[in-house]
């Protein structure tokens, strides 16, 4: 069945976010641990949430834009910060 | 007129006129109100992002004090709840009672668990005095990569006061998580779900993989900062 297959992936995930940290990759390190967060989080709401598959065009405008605010949220405050200087 | 005679699915609420409009009602609310809960995360993680580019050596130092050991079974133990939460929604939709009551009562275990090692990593801080308030100290902790550099404690204090406010209100959910899956094993029990009606249980687990996926980023975040020798 899919659902054990995404549940090993996701542990797999889990083992390789604690491993991978370890090694000293710089500027990547925090890369690679948040690609390794998000592709675990698409795959509970891929496959635990049942999103794929799902057919409401709503349901998907809603996740879409879900993710549309939070990136706006996230992207507008680190442009903000990241390009300002305070003393 | 006739869908709303005497004889009508007792399943099916009467505002509604088919049980897949009822199912995808009920489903679209709830991916609504999750929306408004990624907005409450977001700003925690948005708060985080911009402490951590300010005073990252602090929040290095300062993670590193936790245990990661800890943080990654805890992580573990919730993926290993979302599968038996998916396999109690098969379970249900395929009419096997007690697979279904088997997997509601695994997963609340696993939630009891998660919340059990979050208590052992808790009181650990507590002894340590990692907990952000008057007694609050971390003097003398290296900057990790940087040795004879210490962590500024105040900057380190952000850190904690984030991990707590985070972890806490991430537990909080955990918490409210248990009392729906009580719910939810009740009315199992009492035989309220089967293979046409069982949108509470696919509800719950929503919200259950959500609180799930919250975990997910917060582990490599705040347990995982610089943890190279």
């Amino acid at each position: 069945m899919t659902y054990f297959g995404v549940w090993a992936a996701l542990l797999v995930g889990t083992l390789l976010t604690y491993e991978v940290a370890k090694i000293d990759l710089g500027v990547f390190n925090s890369a690679v641990a948040l690609i390794i967060a998000t592709t675990k989080a698409l795959l509970v709401a891929l496959f635990f949430m049942h999103l794929k598959g799902a057919s409401e065009k709503l349901l998907k405008l809603v996740v879409l834009s879900t993710i549309f605010f939070l990136i706006l949220l996230m992207a507008l405050a680190m442009f903000d910060y990241g390009t300002r200087w305070y003393s | 007129m006739a869908a709303h005679s005497k004889t009508h699915n007792p399943a099916l609420l009467h505002h509604f006129a088919t049980e897949e409009q009822q199912r995808n009602s009920a489903s679209f609310g709830m991916w609504i109100f999750l929306a408004t809960e990624v907005m409450f995360f977001g700003g925690l993680f948005c708060a985080y992002l911009i402490y951590r580019r300010w005073y990252f050596g602090d929040f290095a130092a300062a993670s590193t004090s936790i245990d990661a050991l800890l943080g990654g079974t805890n992580t573990a133990v919730l993926i290993c709840s979302s599968l038996t939460v998916v396999l109690a929604i098969w379970a249900a939709q395929t009419a096997r009672r007690g697979l279904m009551l088997v997997m509601l009562v695994l997963t609340m275990i696993f939630g009891a668990t998660f919340l059990g090692i979050k208590g052992i990593e808790y009181k650990d801080k507590f002894v340590e005095h990692h907990v952000p308030g008057a007694s609050f100290n971390f003097d003398h902790e290296e900057i990790p990569g940087h040795p004879g550099q210490y962590a500024n404690p105040h900057h380190a204090q952000i850190f904690f006061a984030l991990y707590f406010v985070m972890t806490g209100l991430h537990a909080l959910h955990m918490i409210i998580g248990l009392g729906i899956f009580t719910w939810l094993l009740w009315a199992a029990w009492k035989g309220r779900f089967t293979p046409n009606y069982h949108t509470p249980l696919e509800i719950g687990g929503l919200y259950w993989h959500f609180v799930d996926i919250v975990w997910i980023y917060l582990f490599p975040l705040l347990y995982l900062i610089d943890r190279h020798p």
